[in-house]
């Protein structure tokens, strides 16, 4: 048994991967931060919310619109000399590769780091793409780290790196850093100001194409330096010569793979058996490191996430990995498919292959979600609906059957405008095409999209889920709450104004836990879209977050009952999907599960006896 | 001392509180610590799972059969999580009842876990069935660290308002 000792006998904290990254660009002297949310991202930024007090110098923090705004803020902190970051998850660096990609021509003066999560596996994204080959791409430095000790450490030489090249450099965490935690120690911030100084340079900032060959040769001369620089180099743990069947043998890893590999070989007793290196920044390589593998080792295993980015660049002949097929070239390299890869590729006996157990259960909307009120209205009003939908909670509408497209963020709208186009040029019945797109999903990316579909006059029905909140990733403001990232007031972005001005005659808005109004909204909305000047219809389903505390206090009800009149049709189980919800043993009568529900009382419409009913007033909470 | 656990439940059973409490006992006491953790859409009432490393390791995730102790807070993740567990590892289960799988005499449940959500009810809400589960698997011994640890973790971590009815679900999963 271990005797803890006094918490204040060590300044150690356990910090999450992305808390440590706060921590390291608050040490670093990083003066604008500008983020959207986004699984595995997020808490990068709301740490540095939360943390802000130790700041040395002025810091803006802003949750900004979408990822792209996000990048330009942090951009033109830049070019005023501050340190800036713009943080996102990986897919983000899509919605902003276009300001992304010019930046790496015309480059920085301050230090600008983007933080791009990835996401192998994935555990919460649309896709498992790897930044590290979008930086390739872009030609951006790329840094790798295999721990959240790693990732705060490498802020400040990488804002270094940043300002000694004019060049940005991204940090490419992955789910497995961003949300473990590590006992770090604080560093003391020291107090570095800046003050903003713009110095207007049109053939670079404004470079037009009579500029950009001499720019992107600079980049070129500046990526072979870089990859060269001292602090990122890849490291070496030597073997220690004893089994000389490894003599020209050597694994080389990067990011959370590397740590992985470091336990492995410890547990196969494999620790110092032949060379193993850890590659620091994927892109760019260092040509000179390469060519010495080449000489140096007949055998190289090259393990990666996601993408085989470092073994593309190598181009050894005896390099194995995800592009010769050695290595699953697609999810997540847990440490259970390491181990098959590495036995393999030192033929040693194969362990057996575990098994499985599947993915256990599957998520859904809360127990008195809104959302799961409005997805059952819309599902039950247009059976023969098409139903494109979007990234936030209200994906899992999937699991009442209203969800049937989910893309990228903001694409229901003109997904269900190109729906309505294609079946609508056949003639004859059209299905009614029922939107459905989160507040904060409608802000980053949804307004243009409404402004096409009115203009192309598509006749479709868009319902916005108005739940005042950015839910899925933990409840950040929305620009109708008028509310900054640090929580000072600010200046409220109405959404029905917005929905007028982009053209929008038809509009309304209900609480969809008044399921009969929000039933006859959508029957009206279906008939506007069919009347002869119809067009867009809109409706707001407006209906406070259900994980809001408040929220939750201000309708907090005992569960609800459901008597002897059941008749097992599992309707509320099924086509309700309440969590809440289950049936008996036998599959005769549905059951209320105490500890989840919460009394919204959304389910007695959909029983077709009644059998469901809410508690009486003075019922025991 | 290494240890290796896993906290296997469903989003919003408090998984990652507990989670936090076992890693604070082991960074008071001085030991290195990893821990990882279930963010995004799975928090939204599909199956979570934490893990924690004590000691020198350089990897947060735990290989299938290398868990010395496994924490289930929902019984139906068994099958899921329960390839985790060593063979001889130590396993705690939230049910009223010896679920199928878990390999104990299916009348006795001493030998694997306990009725939290029961016992936490008597307390307050379900959801502080964490903490019993892990008075629970402290009472056995089974954990690196002891109750004095975890009370002052939970103390550090959990707000003041909420603390007694969380410090009494500890005791509550250590009186049995």
């Amino acid at each position: 048994m271990a005797t803890p000792s006094s918490p204040t006998a060590s300044p150690a904290q356990l910090l999450m991967g992305n808390e440590a990254i706060a921590q390291g660009l608050l040490e670093a002297g990083c003066q604008v931060a500008a983020a959207y949310p986004g699984t595995p991202s997020t808490e990068v930024l709301q740490a540095l919310i939360d943390q802000r007090q130790r700041a040395g110098a002025p810091l803006h923090i802003e949750w900004s619109v979408n990822e792209k705004i996000a990048f330009e803020v942090a951009l033109a902190a830049s070019y005023s000399g501050k340190r800036s970051v713009a943080v996102m998850k990986q897919v983000g660096l899509n919605v902003a590769a276009d300001p992304f990609m010019r930046t790496a021509y015309l480059g920085v003066v301050g230090g600008l780091l983007v933080v791009v999560a990835d996401d192998p596996g994935p555990h919460s994204s649309q896709n498992e793409q790897d930044s590290r080959l979008f930086c390739l791409q872009a030609r951006v430095p790329v840094l790798d780290p295999a721990s959240p000790a790693e990732a705060r450490a490498w802020v400040a030489p990488a804002y270094a790196l940043s300002e000694r090249y004019g060049r940005a450099l991204v940090l490419r965490p992955t789910t497995r850093i961003c949300h473990s935690r590590q006992s770090l120690t604080l560093a003391p911030v020291e107090p570095q100001p800046r003050s903003a100084r713009f110095v207007p340079d049109t053939a670079r900032w404004c470079a037009t194409p009579a500029f950009l060959p001499a720019l992107h040769q600079q980049l070129n001369a500046d990526l072979a330096e870089i990859a060269h620089e001292a602090a990122f180099q890849p490291l070496l743990q030597p073997g220690n010569g004893r089994d000389r069947r490894y003599s020209r043998t050597a694994l080389v890893a990067s990011g959370i793979v590397y740590a992985h590999l470091v336990d492995l070989l410890a547990d196969l007793g494999l620790s110092g058996a032949m060379d193993l290196y850890q590659v620091r920044m994927p892109y760019p390589l260092n040509p000179d490191w390469c060519a010495t593998l080449r000489r140096d080792y007949d055998r190289l295993l090259v393990l990666e996430e996601t993408y085989p980015v470092i073994e593309l660049q190598l181009a050894h002949p005896g390099a194995v990995g995800k592009q010769s097929g050695t290595v699953p070239r697609e999810g997540e390299l847990t440490p259970d498919v390491l181990l098959q890869v590495l036995t393999d590729f030192l033929d040693l006996p194969r362990s057996a292959p575990v098994s499985s157990g599947g993915r256990g259960q599957r998520p859904s909307l809360c127990p008195g979600c809104p959302h799961r009120s409005a997805f059952y209205s819309i599902k039950k009003c247009f059976p023969k609906g098409i139903f494109p939908s979007d990234i936030g909670c209200y994906t899992l509408g999937l699991n009442l059957g209203a969800v049937h497209t989910v893309h990228c963020m903001g694409a229901c709208i003109s997904q269900g405008a190109g729906f309505y186009q294609a079946h609508r040029q056949d003639g004859g019945d059209w299905p009614t095409v029922v939107v459905t797109i989160g507040d904060s999903t409608f802000f980053h990316s949804g307004i243009a999209a409404l402004i096409n579909a009115v203009l192309q006059q598509a006749r479709i029905v868009v319902v916005i889920l108005d739940n005042a909140t950015t839910a899925m990733t933990g409840g950040q403001p929305v620009p109708h709450l008028g509310r900054r990232a640090t929580g000072e007031a600010s200046r409220a972005i109405a959404i029905e104004p917005l929905v007028r001005a982009c053209g929008v005659d038809f509009l309304e808005v209900c609480d969809p836990y008044d399921q009969a109004r929000f039933e006859t909204l959508l029957r009206a909305a279906d008939a506007h879209i069919r009347s002869d000047n119809g067009g867009v219809a809109v409706l707001i389903a407006r209906h406070g977050c259900i994980m809001d505390p408040a929220v939750r206090q201000a309708q907090q009800a005992p569960p609800v009952r459901i008597d002897a009149s059941c008749i097992g049709c599992r309707k509320c189980v099924d086509a309700f999907e309440c969590p809440a919800l289950s049936m008996d043993a036998n599959g005769k009568q549905a059951l209320v599960d105490h500890d989840r529900c919460i009394g919204c009382n959304a389910c007695i419409a959909v029983c077709p006896v009644n059998a469901i009913q809410a508690a009486n007033a003075g019922e025991q909470l | 001392m290494k240890q290796q656990i896993i906290v296997s439940g469903i989003g919003g059973q408090g998984v990652l509180l507990l989670t936090r409490v076992i890693a604070q006992a082991a960074l008071s006491a001085g030991l290195p610590v990893l821990t990882s953790e279930t963010h995004g859409m799975a928090q939204r009432g599909g199956s979570v799972l934490s893990t924690i490393k004590v000691g020198g390791f350089a990897s947060p995730l735990i290989r299938a059969g290398q868990a010395d102790v496994a924490l289930l807070l929902w019984a139906d993740n068994l099958a899921v999580h329960r390839p985790l567990l060593k063979a001889d590892g130590a396993l705690f289960i939230n049910s009223a009842s010896a679920p199928a799988g878990c390999g104990c005499d299916a009348s006795a449940l001493a030998g694997c876990g306990c009725d939290a959500s029961a016992l936490a009810r008597q307390i307050g809400p379900a959801v502080l069935a964490n903490l019993v589960l892990l008075g629970c698997a402290l009472r056995q011994q089974a954990l690196f660290c002891d109750a004095a640890a975890c009370r002052a973790a939970i103390e550090q971590l959990v707000p003041a308002r909420l603390l007694a009815v969380n410090l009494q679900a500890l005791d509550a999963g250590l009186a049995g």
